[in-house]
């Protein structure tokens, strides 16, 4: 059971970093457009170089 | 309203080119939006991005497909109006957006901030269900303790931010003494962490935390899901609101000044140039032109309009610039009279209690009462408070509205969602339901059925070198009706004869010269010509007699169809129109519509349907003029175009986005459905109830019980909703 002083932390750990992820992502606006993000990965234009 | 009212005295949207105000020239790059309701896939994207970034002077363009908008960046040279064309061009419809008005809307803090909610409320349930998923499986003594004390730790901070809109609901409904929804919702979350705590003090075996979070998470998941809902259709509102810009142009001294409309004041001399709207009432003092009065009255013929007539503000000016002396501005102007009518027919409409309102009416009593019960009874049965509070708190958390609070918005949120991309905008939450209810369909004439732009219908009957006179004259003037016949006979492959001098004469027509005879085309009476009842322009050739091009309304495109699927779907239709009986009857006859009325006046309109609705009927009404804002607001559920008056869109729920109507039918068809759907969410969330509450009573519930209820009860409902697809 001492396995649990180390799964605890670590999972509460995950489920922050988690947490902080998810906040990021809202923080930069990647939920604005969810419809066309699907639908640009269809098309091939900057698929050779980055957008500038 | 009051607000957005005042800007249906908006100057037109092509102002918009004329010189911008030198006050606020701003150095840096400008954005510009664009409302693009016909874009749908990626090819879409990729096309409008590119037709966008190539233009000289546009920097940076993004298309966003959610909200069917491009938002650009650009130097502040560039305007809409001269990115318009090139999206035309390139086959996409589009409207320019007043971007003030939007970025209230862009940074959208409520829809966020539900987010962060949602988000932390689903992480922490996440964590907790992880240790009471040990629990349930085994753990005993010190461990059991020990997952409880930490599930706490993560419970209590993370419902104390995420609950938060409950609790402020809740206290406001009790406040004023009355039970909503949220009161049981709120009762269950904090008898679920009081008891649980208590048990945990005491080592108990069973404890509610992952139960409170995952009620919350759920909860806060429909309510998220109706947020975004309305707020995509507020948004694209706010976006239609925005296409008209309030604007006129004052004349101080003979110098042009252009003011918002606003500020003018009554005695104000404004200059309302060809395509502009008349943004207050008054008297002309200078000019001569045609007003174009449908959206007003439904009238398709052209008014003359001549110094020391009166106009009202909404009349479009048509041929030559006018000077008015305001005589009414505001709130005073024709235009607000009308919209009263307005504010007095809405209030009917408020009556309508949606379905989740009923069942909320139903359950939050009776949840209360159930569950005080189980506390009592098993008070008196047990004798003990701990075991009867924990047992209170099952039968709350258990009955506790998960899959009610997402049967009403999943199933909104897929039919919205599925209307939007037809090009259909629901403003209003409860439209659904009542649209699912119409039985009669009324529709308004100009600028609803038909497209208010005038088609010419007799081309064949005049000999070709004549038709070549009219294209000549036609071709130097911007009058709807100039421009109809040159598209017409262009089409038709006319060239345009050699007419020399031609001049246009504001509210007559052009005239010009031909082989050394003078050669007009205008009003009747102008060269000498009895006026019939049908829109027609005039030819005279020297002193011959003078020849009719006779001029019907186009229809909108999908009219047709929109008409018969709504009759084959067993709906009365029935059209009503404020223009002459002949116009009414010839589109009536050719739509096969059998019950019609012309020359229809505002309050006839309203109260038409107020009778059918007397009658027991549901009236869905569609119209876009303001002659239909009284009727719209007086109907059961409303639909007007995007091309209708700012009040009309106010007045009415359901806004169609593109130019086509055949989706009127679809929707009615997809609200019906809605609705089925709804109903049976309700149903499925009572089984549920049905058969885990009595466990729950009787003393049987354990979280992991009260755990799968929910999660099953959630699921089913959401995918049930999402069958609407």
């Amino acid at each position: 059971m001492e396995v649990l002083a180390y799964l605890i932390p670590i999972s509460l750990l995950l489920g922050g970093v988690g947490l902080v992820a998810f906040v990021y992502t809202v923080r930069s606006n990647q939920y604005e457009d969810p419809e066309g993000d699907a639908r640009r990965i269809l098309s091939d234009e900057w698929d050779d170089k980055p957008k500038p | 309203m009051t607000a957005q009212l005042s800007s249906g005295t908006a100057a037109c949207p092509g102002c918009l080119a004329a010189p911008a105000e030198p006050a606020r020239s701003i150095p840096e790059d400008v954005q510009i939006a664009l409302s693009l309701p016909g874009i749908h896939c990626s090819a879409c994207i990729a096309t409008v991005e590119r037709e966008l970034n190539a233009h000289p002077g546009v920097e940076n363009a993004r298309v966003n497909l959610t909200l069917k908008r491009a938002m650009i960046k650009a130097t502040p040279e560039t305007r809409a109006v001269d990115l318009i064309p090139v999206l035309e061009k390139a086959g996409f419809e589009a409207h320019e957006l007043d971007p003030g008005a939007l970025s209230a809307t862009q940074t959208d803090k409520a829809g966020r901030d539900l987010l962060m909610r949602l988000a932390v409320a689903g992480f922490a349930s996440m964590n907790v269900m992880l240790l009471s998923v040990s629990v349930w499986s085994g753990a005993t003594d010190a461990t059991r303790d020990m997952f409880h004390w930490i599930s706490a730790a993560i419970a209590l901070p993370a419902i104390a931010f995420s609950a938060q809109p409950f609790f402020a609901n809740a206290w406001s409904a009790l406040r004023v003494r009355r039970l909503n929804m949220d009161v049981p919702i709120v009762l269950a979350i904090l008898l679920a962490l009081v008891t649980s705590l208590w048990e945990t003090a005491l080592s108990g075996e069973h404890a509610y935390f992952d139960a409170a979070l995952t009620l919350t998470f759920f909860l806060l998941a429909g309510r998220y899901l109706d947020y975004r809902t309305r707020a995509a259709a507020r948004s694209a509102a706010e976006e239609l609101t925005a296409l008209e810009v309030p604007r006129a142009i004052r004349l101080v001294d003979g110098v042009e000044n252009e003011i918002a409309v606003a500020d003018l004041k009554v005695g104000d001399l404004i200059l309302v140039r060809p395509g502009g709207r008349m943004p207050v009432d008054g008297e002309i003092v200078s000019g001569q032109s045609e007003l174009d009065r449908s959206l007003l009255t439904g009238e398709t013929v052209p008014v003359f309009a001549e110094i020391g007539q009166l106009v009202s503000a909404g009349e479009v000016n048509l041929t030559g610039p006018l000077t008015l002396r305001a005589t009414a501005v505001g709130e005073d102007t024709s235009l607000h009279r009308m919209a009263d009518l307005v504010a007095i027919a809405e209030s009917g409409r408020s009556r309508y209690t949606s379905l989740a309102d009923k069942a909320a009416k139903l359950y939050a009593p009776g949840v209360h009462i159930l569950s005080a019960l189980s506390f009592l009874g098993w008070y008196i049965y047990s004798g003990d408070i701990r075991t009867a509070l924990n047992i209170a708190a099952a039968v709350l958390i258990i009955t506790c509205p998960c899959a009610l609070g997402l049967a009403v918005p999943a199933v909104t949120t897929a039919a919205s969602g599925r209307l939007f991309r037809k090009g259909m905008l629901i403003k209003h939450a409860t439209a659904l339901e009542r649209l699912s209810e119409a039985d009669t369909v009324v529709f308004d004439k100009t600028g609803t059925l038909t497209s208010g732009s005038p088609e010419l219908v007799n081309l064949g009957d005049h000999s070709r070198a004549k038709v070549e006179v009219a294209l000549a004259l036609a071709e130097a003037s911007a009058h709807p009706l100039s421009v109809a016949l040159a598209k017409a006979a262009r089409e038709a492959g006319i060239k345009p004869a050699n007419v020399r001098g031609v001049v246009e004469v504001p509210g007559y027509g052009t005239e010009g010269e031909y082989r050394g005879q003078r050669v007009r085309l205008g009003r009747a009476a102008w060269v000498g010509a009895e006026q019939g009842s049908e829109t027609s322009a005039w030819l005279a050739i020297g002193d011959h007699a003078p020849l009719a091009f006779r001029f019907s309304d186009a229809l909108r495109p999908g009219a047709a169809e929109a008409v018969d699927a709504l009759r084959a779907a067993g709906k009365h239709v029935v059209l009503m129109s404020g223009d002459s009986q002949g116009a009414v009857r010839a589109l009536a006859e050719k739509l096969g519509i059998t019950d019609w009325i012309a020359e229809a006046l505002p309050q006839d309109k309203a109260h038409r349907i107020q009778d059918l609705s007397d009658k027991g009927h549901h009236v869905l009404m569609v119209g876009d003029g303001l002659n239909d804002t009284a009727a719209l607001a007086a109907a059961h559920v409303s639909i007007s175009p995007a091309s209708a008056l700012d009040a009309a869109r106010v007045a009415s729920d359901i806004v169609l986005l593109g130019n086509d109507l055949s989706p009127i039918a679809d929707a009615c068809d997809t609200a019906v459905k809605a609705t089925k759907r709804i109903r049976e969410n309700f149903r499925i969330a009572t089984v549920y109830n049905v058969i885990a509450v009595p466990l729950a009573v009787i003393g049987l519930a354990t979280p992991l019980i009260a755990a799968l209820a929910m999660s099953t009860s959630s699921i089913t409902v959401s995918l049930n909703a999402l069958r609407l697809r």
